[in-house]
């Protein structure tokens, strides 16, 4: 499986963040939402079936948050910490490999 | 070699901005500042000043060009007056807020309505809240001095906070007198380079600058732009002795003139300080203990100065050309936070003159110094006055 | 099977995290706006990172710069609402001065580009800073929550145009910015839509490389403000371009005579004089468009409204050059 490509904001902000004032209130780490999960806000999850995937990439060209990136061969990855279950990404799918399920927590 | 020339405000204000070299400069024209972007104009397009100048469409998108540039990183530079300070008033604060040494140069000019093109300060003190520092001239030499100075005072890292400098219209920016401009050398030691700590957007260290906050973190931003304010004050007479060392003017937050056994002492700003120093010789030579005293620094407010000020007088006389409608004038106001806690003070008494260009003659100040007087005499007075008032037309 | 190559780049300047509404078309529209913009500066300047954003007050705003976080990878700057374009000028010009290649994106909403942003959106044209504005349309006021901005279509239901006894809802045509913009004569001009990312992520590189300013409006989908369904958002936007509602075109250096005008799919009939579209038969009714919205859903008990939609949707396409036809649904 690939890395996310925000694995080193995650950790960068996992190590840095503060809420010491800034002069003007400045963000000082770049890509630092990713210290929101929000994931949380899900209600129904895309679950996605390896083998029907064409990649077409159209998924991760639309998800908006981005929670989506690709693996090594270029096979969409879901990132379920900060999926919003919007369901883009299935109504999409031109092959259906991403349905989207009630979530149980 | 400094150059001894004569020249108006304006011009002054555009060589004080040439010779601070900003990368930067935004402007739109208002009378009475006209001059000062045609002159910038001038200097570029000669190649004397090597600035993008930007001749945006309005004073909100000049000061938001500032805001943009300064952001970026560089030294910027505008010039306005009333209506167009006033359309810029919602981004003062924004320039503040996110800590960019901006300066401007105001030709202090009335507001609207009735329309009036005129002098007063109604402009730059109806943003005194904004967080922005808040010089004032007395002369055309003072205007090109304090430019300079708010360009050192803004940029310092315990500052950054924007800075406009006031010279009142028509009566400096339009007004020929003899100014020396300094040695470019001089002024380059003096200023440096502009190097920005926190802001400049570089896609090598990207940040995220003008944020939203809430109100977690929505004080603690307000409360550093106090801090700065705060921080000002003793970085402000610093840069003021380096610029004396540097070029023999000698400036201070507030010049004291013929105060030491002043029973009465006349306070202003701006040109009129010239007015009210004559008429204090004149008075002197009458017998009467007058002194004057001249703020060049409003924001921020000099309230230590003031203090040691009122120690000196019993009457202090507040000449000030704005008003804030059923309280009086701006420096009314500051002057009695600054005291109100003093045991010992003298008697406020408020002077509301020269609004919109009126003329301010030794006949006003002697109808200043009559209700002054009673005041010192223990007489009933009124606490705030408007002066040279042409009731007859009421 | 060989892997084929990701479409656009895999470099983020959008991180998740952000506060966006789920299923948002804006953020979609800035992300992929970024990558395109980080495409073009590689291939303009070998530097992929070679632009900064100078964004107005607005949804995409408060959700992506929270202090002490922020979703943004690349330099960014928020100054006010009205003034993105003028915040856009003075950094430009202090790039200039900085000796620093590569772009401004300047980002605002249709309220802050259409109404209280257009006089620093014509300013900065006019002046012709090195700059792309994009307009990220989702066609109301929705971060004060959803009232009617000049960039609202008519019969839309917002807060401030809601339907009644003496209103169907919107009553004014939408303005087109990109019209008014391209009026400028500035090198390039165009509309786009994340109903086609293709397209977008195109002219987005093209605005992005030209040497002087540029505008792009993208048409977005805002489930919360068109109540309409989260996972729905991208094919309504695509039925915007393939019933009509939304023109796909390119106008260059103000040259209206010669408006490149994109087939809108959908099945329609493009009728080509000279390699110039000059008629589109569309296919799909607006009512496809317009029914997965809840913001139009008044009118469907008011038909000859609908039918006065077709109207104003056949004269600005006029201006285009282009004459529509709009078929009726099927009863």
């Amino acid at each position: 499986m690939a890395e996310s490509p925000f694995k080193a904001d995650i950790e960068r902000v996992q190590k840095e963040y503060s809420e010491k004032m800034t002069p003007g209130a400045i963000a000082r780490i770049p890509g630092s939402s990713v210290i929101n999960k929000t994931g949380s806000w899900r209600v129904f999850m895309p679950e996605f079936n390896r083998d029907k995937c064409v990649r077409c990439y159209l998924c991760y060209i639309y998800c908006p948050e981005p929670a989506i990136y690709l693996d090594e061969e270029n096979y969409p990855v879901f990132d379920y910490d900060y999926c919003k279950g919007c369901g883009i990404c299935a109504n999409e799918c031109p092959v259906d490999a991403i349905v989207m399920v009630r979530e149980t927590k | 070699m400094p150059i001894r020339t004569v020249m108006k405000a304006n011009e002054a204000a555009a060589w004080a901005a040439k010779l601070a070299k900003p990368k930067v400069i935004a402007a739109f024209p208002i009378t009475p500042s006209t001059l000062v972007p045609e002159k910038i104009s001038e200097f570029v397009a000669n190649g004397e000043l090597e600035a993008e100048f930007i001749k945006v469409e309005s004073e909100h998108s000049a000061i938001s060009a500032c805001v943009g540039a300064s952001a970026a990183g560089v030294r910027t530079f505008t010039a306005t007056a009333s209506q167009g300070l006033a359309l810029m008033h919602e981004v003062l604060f924004i320039a503040a807020g996110m800590r960019l040494p901006i300066v401007i140069a105001v030709g202090n000019r009335s507001l609207s309505a009735p329309i009036n093109i005129w002098n007063d300060w109604q402009d730059t003190i109806s943003e005194r809240d904004t967080g922005w520092l808040q010089f004032y001239a007395e002369n055309n030499q003072e205007a090109l001095d304090l430019i300079l100075i708010a360009f050192k005072v803004a940029e310092n890292e315990k500052v950054l906070l924007p800075t406009m400098v006031g010279f009142d219209a028509f009566i400096l920016t339009h007004t020929v007198e003899p100014v020396e401009i300094p040695d470019q050398e001089l002024v380059d030691e003096f200023l440096g380079e502009y190097n920005p700590k926190y802001a400049y957007l570089d896609p090598e260290k990207p940040i995220t600058q003008g944020t939203l906050a809430f109100p977690a973190h929505y004080m603690e931003a307000r409360y550093t732009v106090w801090e700065a304010n705060e921080n000002a004050k003793k970085v402000i007479d610093e840069v003021f002795a380096e610029f004396e060392k540097k070029f023999g003017r000698k400036y201070s937050k507030i010049e004291e003139y013929r105060t030491d056994d002043a029973e009465i002492v006349f306070v202003t700003m701006g040109s009129l300080a010239g007015t009210v120093k004559e008429y204090v010789d004149y008075l002197r030579e009458k017998g009467i203990k007058a002194g004057a005293a001249k703020l060049t620094v409003y924001r921020p407010f000099p309230a230590e100065e003031v203090r040691e000020l009122a120690g000196k007088a019993k009457v202090i006389a507040l000449l000030e050309k704005n008003i804030t409608f059923s309280i009086g004038g701006a420096l009314f106001q500051d002057f009695s936070r600054a005291l109100i806690n003093q045991k010992e003070k003298p008697i406020l008494v408020d002077f509301i003159l020269g609004l919109g260009g009126r003329d301010v003659t030794f006949k006003d100040l002697d109808e200043a110094l009559e209700i002054s007087r009673k005041a010192l005499a223990g007489e009933e007075f009124e606490e705030v006055n408007w002066i040279g008032l042409r009731k007859e037309i009421l | 099977m060989a892997v084929r190559k990701s479409p656009i780049t895999t470099r983020e300047y959008w991180a998740p995290g952000h506060a966006a509404c789920a299923g948002c078309g804006c953020a979609t529209a800035l992300k992929l706006a970024t990558k395109a913009f980080s495409e073009a500066m590689e291939e303009k300047y070998g530097d992929p990172n070679a632009f900064a954003i100078a964004q107005a007050t607005g949804c995409m705003e408060v959700v992506s710069a929270v202090f002490p976080y922020t979703a943004w990878k690349a330099p960014w700057v928020h100054v006010a609402f009205e003034n993105a374009a003028a915040a856009a000028s003075g950094v430009e010009a202090a790039w200039k001065k900085l000796g620093r290649k590569g772009k401004i994106l300047a980002i605002g909403g249709d309220g802050g580009t259409a109404d209280i942003g257009m006089q620093a959106l014509s300013g900065m044209l006019e002046r012709r800073h090195n700059v792309v504005y994009l307009m990220y349309d989702n066609e109301a006021y929705m971060n004060t929550g959803i009232q009617r901005s000049s960039s609202t279509p008519y019969g839309a239901w917002t807060t401030t145009s809601p339907p009644g006894k003496y209103s169907i809802g919107e009553d004014k045509p939408k303005k087109w910015v990109a019209l008014i913009a391209a009026a400028h004569q500035v090198p390039y001009v165009a509309t786009a839509s994340i109903g086609n990312p293709f397209d977008f992520v195109k002219k987005m590189k093209k605005a992005a490389k030209v040497d002087g300013p540029a505008f792009v409006q993208v048409h977005c989908t805002c489930p919360t403000g068109w109540k309409s369904p989260l996972e729905k958002g991208v094919e309504i936007a695509r039925l915007a371009i393939e019933t009509g509602v939304w023109p796909l075109f390119e106008i260059e250096n103000g040259d209206f005579f010669n408006i490149k005008i994109q087939a809108p799919g959908g099945g329609a009939k493009v009728k080509r004089e000279g390699g110039r579209v000059v008629a589109i038969e569309f296919k799909k009714p607006i009512e496809e468009y317009l029914k997965l919205q809840g913001r139009f859903k008044h009118l469907f008990k008011q038909p000859e409204a609908i039918d006065e939609m077709r109207e104003q949707i056949k004269a600005m396409w006029k201006v285009l050059g282009v004459d529509v036809t709009l078929p009726k649904p099927e009863e």
